[in-house]
């Protein structure tokens, strides 16, 4: 299809021809890796064409119809590259991470945990975790004079888990991924869907003049200068009859309760208690009073919109994971919650076995987060968000 | 037609051909002296931590050793008493005479025939054995434990002296080794030691910290036999900064650093030229004086064995407090030997390619006498039911020290000689020195093995368990304490027994099965697992080659 192959390691310019009709295709960079230095660790040639969708089907088509040649399952390329051993578990998520990632800092964060800096750190944790094990062990195995317990020990186990206590109380992973949720809640016929709107850039909520409009939420995912924001418009809350209303209205109570940010479009005074709280001021091209402590924004015109927009990202900002730096997912974070529990249990105990018996527990949570047992739902979970291909 | 024959009358072979005789078998244990039978050759202990566990369990099965400890203990003392009690390691003194009678008449109430004979070759007809040719004839069998220890080619080593031999004063079994090798079982050299022997009657005990004997009567079997020694007393002493200086000055005539040894020692129990190599800076080692017997003045000094000169041991010897006058009776030394890789054996002992030839004791890598007679049993056990058509009897690591011991050196092989440790198993809050006949009771009456004395005590051990009295005793109590952790363990145990049922067929080729890398098909290869959770043990098995296996086995299974 591409005639001759460029040198291992290389990449070359070849014209791309269907080999049924010898047709051209597309004039494109052939790459060529063989095994096992390559991504999955097999031989792969990798075709950079051009960016056309016709070129690409075309290709494709192409390709399948050659015998033995089939696309790709989703994940499977990086399922070889684990079955490979070119990477392991926590590797693999972070490229999962890194396919999904939609922003900037998505990307950054999923670079880092691809790049081992998760697997470095659980590895100096687990030499942390090995020593104190093999101190007990050398109590329990080789101590003549039968010793009591050394207090050392049980410190180091609570040095350990107050560290990995430290990162746990660090922001996740999900918030990078899912977005940090923008709730913008208020009384009936504030102003939230138009507002929700004009940020979104397009007709996303239904917007009449008819109070409560809006009877179930609608998310709208976007980018505030490369920070994800899951925007989340909610019914107005009052108390009312409507039995379908009531149960939006419901439902937005829950939503301020889970807001990461709160925009509040109503009376400043009665607005929800919330650590980060946005007081808007709507439709501010009415005239009326901007209360104090109010940002003052009109749908209509556009007024006051980007300073919201700036205080939005602004706060969202101070809830992610800083660049560059390992953020854990749910997953990874329940491991070491566990592995902290045990090391917690391990240094308020008096039995020495009963402190190496914790400790061991605390190891198999490490062995689990890194793919070494108890993994099979882990994959399961991992591989099937994949999208084709690499 | 002997239906088991063992060679080797050292504490594997000795149990194991007693094992194979209660299920039955007609055995021949070929010795070169009869009154070797039992012989302690290191240190006259039994038990400790972890090795204490394995005589426990072997105990349970009706095995020799607990019952010749008890019979010949001059002291006693249970290890860890102030830990927990999962982790107690009994330990005795024992009489090295009084031990071995206690073993010899134990093979005759046992039923065991002593051949006096050299072994000299196996006879194999179709990967089968079928009999063994010796010094005094060709013997049939229609099974074989190989329980040689410390013989196969072995060399001893004091200073720049070698002589061939696998215990002083005695012949190595060169002609086995040879075809061992030639079969292809051959793996590698290890190396153990021994310190010098004492003459008690020139040690300084005065000046020196005695340690007692424990109070509390408590013995090694569960059977009494009523048998109680006049207690002697231990003592301990310590090496010094002028001991370290002689021992220093004479690196150059150690053939540890010379090279001439190339086996691989035990870490566990380093020489005390490794020690002061290796942790100079210490400014002492401990020295157990244990003596040997009641009317042998031999006292063994544990922590120092050494192959340096004989010169240079009792120069060193006498810097120590309370040995300043000291005579050495028989200078130490270090014994190289050949081992077989024990990956070649299946967890009944049994080698790979040969049907109805067992392995058993320092032979497979392992060092220290519970630890070789625990083999011994399994072997034993195993070959009378390859010879008499009998179920196998199998020991696993969740209820047994015996188990995680086989499933280690089966699975994991050895790159030093192997000793129990409570480390090793990662059930060890529910594998107590005190619930072995608890843990392993209803197996021993499963495999047909035991006296009709030790039937009536595990029966009635399980009616006792069954009491209201019963959580006030020491094992009942010890239950309780682990209670919570224990039943954390069995969620987790209920996890991995899903795939420990899941047998891989024993021609599986892993080369074939699609998805494995290279290195997973070799690593596999080497250990043989029997079973998928075996082969989630096999090191460096990745999660993602045991689903592989695991769809293997599956469509073959299917097929």
């Amino acid at each position: 299809m591409a005639g001759d192959l460029p040198q291992v390691r290389t990449a070359a310019v070849r014209e791309l021809r269907d080999p049924q009709t010898t047709g051209l295709l597309d004039e494109a960079l052939v790459l060529r890796f063989d095994a096992p230095a390559s991504a999955t660790g097999e031989d792969i040639v990798e075709f950079q064409c051009h960016g056309g969708r016709a070129v690409v089907d075309s290709i494709l088509a192409a390709l399948g119809a050659i015998e033995g040649l089939r696309p790709a399952e989703p994940g499977e390329f990086t399922r070889r590259a684990f079955d490979n051993g070119r990477i392991d578990l926590t590797e693999a998520e972070g490229l999962a991470d890194l396919l999904e990632a939609e922003t900037e800092s998505q990307r950054k964060a999923a670079l880092a945990l691809a790049e081992g800096g998760l697997r470095k750190q659980i590895e100096l944790w687990q030499d942390q975790l090995l020593a104190l094990s093999a101190s007990a062990e050398r109590a329990i195995d080789y101590d003549d004079d039968d010793l009591a317990l050394d207090p050392a020990l049980s410190s180091g186990c609570a040095n350990l888990a107050a560290e990995l206590r430290q990162w746990l109380s660090r922001p996740r992973v999900e918030l990078l991924k899912d977005g940090v949720r923008v709730v913008v809640a208020g009384p009936p016929n504030a102003g939230k869907s138009s507002l929700v709107n004009a940020i979104a850039g397009q007709e996303r909520a239904i917007v009449t003049d008819v109070p409560g409009t809006t009877r179930d939420h609608i998310e709208v995912p976007l980018a505030l200068g490369g920070v994800p924001i899951l925007l989340t418009d909610t019914a107005g809350l009052r108390d009312t009859d409507d039995e379908v209303e009531a149960i939006g209205v419901g439902r937005s109570r829950n939503l301020v309760d889970a807001a990461d940010v709160l925009t509040w479009l109503g009376d400043p005074d009665v607005a929800p208690r919330h650590p980060r709280l946005v007081r808007v001021h709507a439709k501010a091209d009415l005239g009326r009073e901007v209360p104090c402590g109010s940002i003052a924004v009109s749908a209509t015109t556009g007024e006051g919109l980007s300073l919201l927009l700036e205080r939005l990202g602004a706060l969202a900002k101070t809830l992610l994971p800083a660049e560059d730096s390992i953020a854990l997912n749910r997953r990874q974070a329940a491991h070491i919650e566990q592995a902290a529990a045990a090391l917690e249990d391990a240094a308020s105990t008096f039995d020495l076995v009963v402190l190496a018996e914790h400790l061991r527990a605390a190891r198999s949570e490490f062995d689990r987060l890194t793919g070494r047992a108890g993994v099979e739902d882990v994959l399961d979970a991992l591989f099937g968000r994949f999208c084709l291909g690499k | 037609m002997y239906d088991v024959l063992v060679i080797g009358a050292g504490h594997a072979g000795c149990e194991a051909a007693a094992a194979a005789a209660r299920r039955g078998a007609r055995v021949g244990l070929i010795t070169f002296r009869a009154e070797d039978a039992g012989q302690m050759s290191c240190n006259p202990s039994i038990g400790g931590v972890g090795k204490g566990h394995l005589v426990r369990e072997l105990d349970v099965f009706d095995g020799l050793m607990a019952r010749a400890a008890d019979r010949a203990a001059i002291h006693r003392r249970m290890l860890n008493r102030s830990k927990g009690p999962a982790v107690w390691g009994p330990r005795v003194q024992a009489d090295r005479r009084l031990f071995q009678s206690a073993i010899g008449e134990l093979l005759g109430e046992n039923g065991v025939e002593i051949v006096v004979a050299e072994a000299l070759r196996l006879v194999i007809r179709g990967c089968k054995i079928t009999a063994v040719e010796t010094s005094e004839g060709i013997l049939s069998c229609r099974a074989l434990v190989i329980a040689t220890g410390t013989f196969l080619d072995a060399r001893l080593f004091t200073g720049n002296e070698t002589v061939e031999g696998g215990r002083r004063g005695e012949r190595a079994s060169a002609a086995l080794a040879a075809q061992i090798r030639e079969i292809g079982l051959g793996q590698g050299r290890l190396k153990t030691g021994t310190p010098p022997r004492l003459d008690g009657r020139t040690v300084d005990w005065a000046v020196l910290e005695e340690q007692p004997s424990d109070v509390g009567a408590w013995s090694m079997s569960a059977l009494d036999d009523g048998v109680g020694q006049p207690q002697l007393r231990c003592a301990i002493t310590r090496t010094n900064l002028r001991t370290h200086d002689v021992i220093r000055a004479n690196f150059d005539q150690s053939p540890l650093f010379a090279g001439a040894i190339e086996g691989r020692g035990p870490r566990y129990c380093p020489s005390i030229e490794d020690k002061v190599k290796r942790f100079g800076d210490r400014d002492g080692h401990q020295i157990f004086l244990e003596p040997e017997g009641l009317d042998d003045h031999f006292v063994y000094p544990n922590g120092i064995s050494t192959s340096l000169p004989a010169d240079v041991q009792e120069a060193f010897v006498r810097t120590i407090a309370g040995l300043e006058r000291v005579d050495i009776v028989r200078p130490g030394y270090a014994v190289e030997y050949e081992f077989v890789d024990p990956r070649r054996l299946n967890a009944t002992l049994e080698v790979r390619e040969i049907g109805g030839l067992f392995l058993a004791g320092q032979i497979s890598g392992t060092t220290g006498y519970e630890e070789a007679a625990a083999q011994g049993l399994a072997a034993g056990l195993n070959a009378a039911a390859v010879a008499l058509d009998l179920p196998d009897v199998r020991f696993d690591r969740r209820t047994s020290y015996i188990g995680v011991m086989l499933d280690d050196l089966t699975l994991q092989g050895v790159s030093e000689p192997y000793r129990m440790m409570t480390a090793r198993a990662e059930y060890r809050l529910a594998l107590r020195a005190d619930n072995a006949t608890t843990r392993l009771g209803q197996g021993a009456l499963e495999a047909d093995c035991v006296s009709e004395r030790r039937r009536r005590q595990i029966e009635g051990h399980f009616a006792h368990r069954s009491e209201a009295s019963w959580p006030m005793t020491e094992e009942g109590r010890a239950d309780r304490l682990y209670a919570p952790y224990l039943e954390r363990q069995q969620r987790e145990w209920e996890v991995v027994q899903r795939d420990s049922h899941v047998w891989i067929p024993c021609d599986l080729d892993f080369a074939f099965v699609p998805g494995l890398s290279n290195e997973m098909v070799e690593r596999l290869a080497s250990s043989r697992p029997e079973t998928l959770d075996q082969a989630s043990r096999v090191p460096g098995v990745t999660p993602a080659a045991l689903s592989a296996l695991y769809v293997a086995t599956a469509r073959r299974t299917a097929a």
